[in-house]
Order: structure tokens, then sequence, then C-alpha cells
């Protein structure tokens, strides 16, 4: 993976900040995120928003973009890496008119911020709900954890 | 003189509507019969899957699965129980891939079957054209019935391979529903399709083009039908599907009518997967020998497959233990009604009914 | 003082009691025709749906209409909040006395009518268009955003429908020189306006489908869009009332159209009103076939075609009927 061209294009662009997790995603710094998604879309192709997710690394949270490329029929795995409070992006809704949902849940769910969102409210908890479910530390009066299997 | 003040008007279409496939809340603003604003208010399902799934073993899991896209759950279970078993690295036996195949394809036209009688009812059919289809589907369902035990809510696939095998009759009742579907297909496509009011109410509307389908991640028949042509069957196989044959029907105006007469085309398509498949079942096991606790290794994948509803994908950050430290289900449904709002701009109430239903979403998958 | 009763007097008493047994005897026959009519639908749209429709209460389920009927019958009443209570109450009346009204002039046997108007055609168009109204009401009365809706619609609709039904019939009015149905009937013994006259028959029924808010132009009771249209709000007797309203429309419409077209009550050896009642429900048969097959019309689809198909078919038809008459000549 590590010898493809828009890989190799990416690491030059953005050359000090992009690395190849083990995994095989390629994490950026939140400030690159838009301009380098941006790049893939205009150069590559990467036309296709696959899946936008939220992560939470108990010590950190993040995001992942899975962008698929119709044209050289590849994916590529972004990652971000976000502190746990007052985690802030920039929203790619601009470039993919699919990330105005997605990024909705990440808030909803996960508690991150997307500056520049048309519309960054709850998407799938009532509107007038506190905290955000999926994070690791998430308790409420009356939440019982799931006894042992 | 008072000056006379055209009022825009608002109108709740659902939670609780007969045309809402689901709980869904669409929020109109209409200038007279034509809508200025259409937001959609999802979230009336939603039980939070990802978050029982962190705190489930990935057996356990299957069964939630089956919850997200109940009509479609076969192709539910698949999607998942791939995802984990190519994170183990797991060889499934022959037959339980072939079992899995036909199972999925059944479930694939069955699920068809449903989203064109209910989008025909929608459009003023009042009945019939769905209690033909529901026929159909009663036998699909009769058949799953004898492999797993249930109609709606299969759990039938497990980490390796499927929970059971096929039992004793289910070729030669897989091969008649077969010989019976056939024609029944030809019957559907004299009363509906070239019927001229059907084809006034759904040429030319909702028309959605290649880019915006690109742009809002549209997957499934829905993007098919706007000229693209690509099946998560064909350029990304799984399973054995690389050894069946069988085509992708493209349509090329992306209007309500070649989403129907695509889902038409799939459902002839399937049956060929299944004639194919049900004569080369192969002796074995229905299942591969796994540990009895499953521990995935540490790494993470999104891997995804063809739902009926177009590309259900599964996002897994394993850590090593019994249980996945972070799993996300990318539903089809969820993209795909996000661009409700913009088709439904400009158009009239009826037309809105129409786009929606040849959208063919489920809540279950959308509100997770 | 004694009410001196003259002869004259006592003739007019004497007509008016035999012309209220009559509206009496023919209201009770209707009324037993429509319960026969539901379960009629009921059992066609089963049979051509691959189901069986009603089968437990009595034979084959013909006792389902009345069992319905008391069911609707003990429901509590309920009016919403913002109701206009007086036009909400009196809308099925209306809707129900307006179907109604027609059958005074309706010929069903040679000498079987309650009135033999002589402007029999024009009683009967004119009464009941009144229905519209009794829709009108329903949707405004209900205070509810649905209903006016729907009732706006149904009236668009019901209105718009009316000019080529009216229309085609004139051709039909124009061959016999009379307007008066017996003559009508009787005119047709060489040959049936239905094929004579066969645009007319078509223009006919299908604004008659649309008159009586049938599928495929039962917009305004779209179930998958309006929940019930103009009659959402309504439950318990009120709703059986508009229920039977419009079954009694599609009995009148059929019966207009077998008078007018179908030579009314003639037919070989067996009495007129065999023929009459055979060819009225062979009419109520295919809409009830044409519902339960085809999609329904969206609304604007709905007028375009009134508006600009069939009203200048209807001329159409007119203009050569008269070439037609004027040849003869």
């Amino acid at each position: 993976m590590a010898d493809l061209d828009w890989v190799l294009a990416l690491k030059n662009k953005f050359s000090d900040t992009v690395e190849e997790a083990p995994s095989g995603c390629l994490v950026l710094p939140g400030e690159d995120i838009f301009r380098a998604v941006n790049f893939l879309k205009r150069e590559y192709g990467f036309d296709y928003l696959m899946n936008l997710a939220a992560v939470d690394y108990k010590d950190r949270l993040a995001v992942v973009y899975n962008l698929y490329s119709f044209k050289l029929k590849e994916k590529a795995n972004l990652k971000v890496i976000l502190p746990r409070d007052n985690p802030a992006i920039e929203s790619i809704t601009e470039i993919y008119a699919a990330a105005n949902w997605q990024e909705r849940e990440a808030f909803d769910l996960m508690g991150i911020n997307f500056t520049g969102h048309p519309d960054l409210r709850r998407i799938l908890l009532p509107d007038d709900y506190t905290g955000h479910p999926l994070r690791k530390d998430y308790t409420k009066e009356g939440f019982l954890p799931m006894p042992a299997v | 003189m008072p000056t006379l003040e055209i009022q825009q008007f608002s109108v709740s279409f659902g939670p609780q509507h007969p045309s809402t496939h689901g709980v869904l809340h669409l929020q109109m603003d209409l200038d007279g019969e034509v809508i200025v604003n259409c937001t959609p208010h999802i979230g009336y399902l939603h039980r939070d899957f990802e978050k029982i799934c962190e705190n489930r073993t990935y057996t356990q899991i299957i069964p939630f699965t089956d919850r997200l896209d109940y009509i479609g759950a076969m192709n539910n279970n698949f999607g998942y129980c791939l995802t984990v078993e190519k994170l183990l690295g797991a060889v499934i036996p022959e037959r339980a891939e072939y079992i899995r195949v036909i199972i999925a394809e059944l479930n694939r036209i069955a699920s068809h079957l449903l989203a064109v009688g209910t989008f025909v009812q929608d459009l003023g059919a009042f009945g019939t054209p769905l209690l033909y289809c529901f026929r159909e589907r009663e036998m699909i369902l009769d058949i799953f019935e004898m492999t797993c035990g249930a109609r709606l809510t299969y759990s039938y696939y497990r980490l390796g391979g499927v929970s059971a095998d096929i039992p004793e009759g289910f070729v030669q009742k897989v091969k008649d529903f077969i010989r019976y579907f056939r024609p029944k297909l030809a019957d559907y496509h004299r009363l509906i399709t070239n019927n001229a009011i059907f084809l006034i109410r759904t040429k030319d509307i909702g028309i959605l083009s290649k880019e915006k389908a690109l742009n809002y991640a549209i997957s499934g028949p829905s993007l098919r039908a706007s000229g693209i042509k690509f099946d998560l069957r064909k350029e990304e196989p799984y399973s054995i599907y690389p050894r069946l044959e069988f085509e992708v029907p493209v349509r090329n105006s992306g209007d309500c009518w070649d989403r129907y007469i695509v889902r038409m085309e799939e459902m002839e398509q399937s049956l060929r997967i299944v004639e194919q498949a049900i004569d080369k079942i192969p002796e074995g096991d229905f299942i591969a020998k796994l540990p009895k606790i499953i521990k995935v290794p540490a790494g993470e994948l999104y891997f995804r497959t063809e739902s009926p509803r177009g590309e259900l994908g599964f996002y897994l950050i394993s850590d090593g233990s019994t249980k996945p430290y972070r799993l996300k289900c990318r539903a089809p449904s969820f993209s795909n009604l996000a661009i409700i709002s913009e088709l439904a701009k400009g158009v009239k109430i009826a037309d809105v009914i129409a786009i929606l239903g040849s959208l063919d979403i489920v809540l279950g998958e959308i509100d997770r | 003082m004694m009410l001196k009763i003259s002869p004259e007097n006592w003739s007019f008493l004497i007509e008016f009691a035999w012309l209220c047994a009559k509206a009496a005897g023919l209201l009770g026959f209707v009324s037993l025709s429509v319960m026969f009519l539901i379960w009629w639908e009921r059992k066609i749209s089963a049979h051509i749906q691959s189901r069986l429709g009603p089968m437990i209460v009595g034979w084959h389920g013909c006792l389902q209409t009345i069992a319905d009927t008391i069911k609707l019958l003990l429901k509590e009443n309920i009016v919403a909040k913002d109701a206009d209570k007086v036009s909400f109450w009196l809308a099925p009346l209306v809707s129900f006395v307006a179907a109604f009204l027609p059958f005074a002039a309706v010929p069903f046997a040679k000498h079987l009518v309650v009135q033999d108007f002589g402007l029999g055609l024009l009683y009967v168009f004119a009464v009941s268009s009144l229905g519209v109204i009794g829709v009108f009401m329903a949707g405004w009365g209900s205070g509810n955003k649905y209903s006016m809706l729907g009732a706006m619609r149904a009236s668009a609709q019901i209105i718009s429908y009316e000019i080529p039904l009216v229309l085609s019939v004139l051709s039909i009015v124009m061959l016999t020189g009379s307007l008066n149905m017996a003559k009508i009937v009787e005119a047709q013994g060489q040959v049936w306006f239905a094929f004579s006259q066969p645009i007319a028959f078509l223009i006919y029924f299908i604004s008659a489908l649309a008159e009586t808010n049938r599928a495929p132009f039962d917009i305004s009771e779209a179930e998958s869009e309006l929940v019930a249209g103009f009659h959402t709000e309504y439950s318990g007797m009120k709703f059986s009332m508009f229920f039977l309203a419009e079954y009694t429309n599609m009995f009148i419409v059929s019966a207009v159209a077998a008078t007018l077209f179908l030579g009314g009550w003639q037919g070989p050896f067996l009495p007129g009103i065999f023929w009459f009642l055979v060819k009225v429900y062979f009419i109520i048969f295919l809409m009830m076939w044409i519902r339960w097959t085809f999609p329904r019309f969206r609304v604007d689809q709905l007028m375009n075609f009134a508006w600009k198909f069939l009203v200048p078919l209807a001329f159409l038809n007119i203009l050569a009927t008269a070439l037609f008459l004027v040849v003869k000549k």
C-alpha cells in the first residue's frame, strides 16, 4: 500500500504529517484533513465517501474517513486524532454531501464538533438529549453496565 | 383594503403514517400542493446498536444485526460475519459458502418483492400487487422457516458458516420456487411495468443525476438506476460470487421508474444465481471449526457487501478480546434517505410518496 | 274548526302519500342494495388479490356488512375540539341525501319509477351535484389540515368532471330529443346507445368514476397520502353515512349509465327490472375491477385529463352527432 501513487502523492504534499498506522490507515492532523480530502477528490477521483466513523480510544478521540475512487478502484482510509476535551474538526460537507448526516451522527453520539457544518444538530437522539452515549465513559442516572458474560 | 396573504402550510408526514416505510417523520412546508422544504426527522427507532455491540461477544452480536435491516436480515448477518471472519482469517467450508449465498439471494428476492409491492401500493394500486408480492414472499419465508425456524429475524449465519445444515427437502423446495416464480415476474411486468397510470406517476419523477448520487454516497439499486454500473458482488467479490454468472442491471434516467425496473431485473438475476448454486452444493461441513470463545486479533477493517438496499458496510476495530472495541454499521438507507430533501424540493406531495417508495428505505438500519 | 278537505285536496293528499310510499320503498331497496354492494366489493377485491374475503359471518360472509353496520352504530361519537359542529354533523347527511335524491327520476322498469319527470335527466344531474357541498362541509368542519386538503382536492375533482359527464350525455339528448329518462330508454329499441355512441359511453364511464371518487381517481381518499382525506375525522354512524353515500353514488351513476347507454329495462323473456339490475351491477362490477387493478392519478394529472382531454373529446362528439343529425335530415 505504501507504494501506491496517491499515497505517495499525499505523503509528498503533507510530507511531515502523514503517517501510516500498522492497520493501514493514514493518520493526519486535524488541520490538514479538509485539504487532503479535497486533494484526493480532485486529483485521484476519490469521489465516494463510503463511511465516516468516530472512535473513542480511551485517551483520545478519532474520526475515520473511508473514501473510494471509482476511477482507481482504490480505498483510502484516513484517520484524524482529536483530544478528548473540545474535539473539533473541519467539516467536509462541502466536498461530500454524504458527510452531512454522517457528521451529524458522529456529533450526536460522540460529541465531536464539526466546524463549518451547515446544520450540526442531533440526528438520532432527541434534540434535548444531554450526553454522548457512544463515549466509553458515558454514564447516566440509572445506567446499568452489562453483567459479565 | 387588506391584501391577500398566502401562507406556507406546514404538514407533518408521519411518524405514524401508512406510507412512510417505518417510523419516519417528514416535515414538509407546502405552498399549495408544491413542497418548498422537506426535512426528514429520524431516530424514532434508535436503539444504539453500536454501543450494545461493545458489550457483547462477536457471536452475541449476530441477533442484533438482524434487527438492523429487518427485511433483508440474512444479508445483514452475512455482511457482519464476513467482516469478522476477514479479521479472524477464518476459512469457510464450501458447503457453508454455497448455503450462505443461496439464502442471501433468496432474501434479496424477498426484500425486493416487498419494496416493489409497497411502492406500487403507495402509488394507489391498493392491495393487489402488494398481495401478489406477499404471496411469493410467503414461499420464500416458508423456505427460511424450514431452515432456521424464523420468518423475519433469522440469526442463521454464524462465524465460520451457518448455524444449522439445510434440511431435507430444501433443495426441492427451492427448485419448486424457482419454477413457480419466473412466470410470476412476467405477470408483474404485464400488470405494472407498462401501465399508463404507473408510468405517468413514476417517469421523470425524482430524477437523481450521477454526480449527485456519487456526492451523496447513494448505493444499491438507486445508484444503478442513475447510470453507474457498480455492484459489490462484482466489483469486490466475496464468498462464491466470482463463480456465479449474473448480470448487473443498469438504467440511465435515475427516475422512480428506473429504480423500480432495476429492482425487478435484480430479482431475475438473483433467481439465476440461486438456480446455478442450488445444483452445486457440495458435501461437507456447514460451519468451520473455530474455537469456542472467539477472540479476534487486534486490527481494524471496513468491509462492505451488497445488501438489497445498497452498500452495507461494517467498520470493526478489534482489540484482541472477545468483544469488539468499536463496531460501526454503515447502513445504505441512511445515506439514501439524506437525498430526500434535495429531491423533494419543488414537487407535489404525491411525488414525494413515489420518491420515498422508490428509494426503498428501512428505518431499522437508518436509526440502528 | 274542521279542516275542509275538498276532492282536489284529497287526490293531492293521496298522491302525496303514494309518492312517500314509493320513496320509502326505494330507500329501503337502495339501502339493501348498498349493503350487498359493500359485501360484493370485498369479495371481488379478495378474489382479485388471491384471498378469500369475509367468510365467517353468514354464508361466505354475506352478513358481514350487517355486522359491520351494527359495530359502526355502536361506536363512540368523537368530535374533534376544533371542529365546526354544524358543518361536521350535517356533512354526511348532505352527502347521503344528495346521493339518494336522483333515484326519484330513474326508471327501474317500464312503469316502475317514482316520478316520471319530463326533465328527468336534468333533475338527476342537478341534484347529484349537491354532493360536493357535503364533501366540502366535511373537510371544513373537521378542523384538520388533512381533511381540508382532501376536501379541496375532492371538490375540484368532482366539479371538473361534471363537465365531461354532462357533455357526453348531451349527444344522447340530441339523438332522442328528450330529457325524459323513460323516453330515452324507449329510443334504444333498435340499438343501444353504448354501441351507437361509444365515445360518449366511454367519457361518461370515466367521468362517473371520477365523480364517485373511485380509483384511479380516488386521490381525495388516498390512504397512503392523507390518511383518509375529507373523512379522516369521521367515525361511527357519521362515517357509515359517508360510506353509504359513496356506494349509493356508484349505484345511481351506474343506473343512469344503464338507462342511457345500455337500454334500461329492455331485454328478452325476463321482467324488465331483472335486466335493469343486471346491467347496473355489470357496470358496478367494471368499476370495482378497475379500482383493484390500477394505481391512482396525481391530482394535477387528473385535472389535466379532465380539462385537456375529456372536455374537447366530448365537444367533438357533440359536433359529430350534430352533423349526423343534419345529414340524416
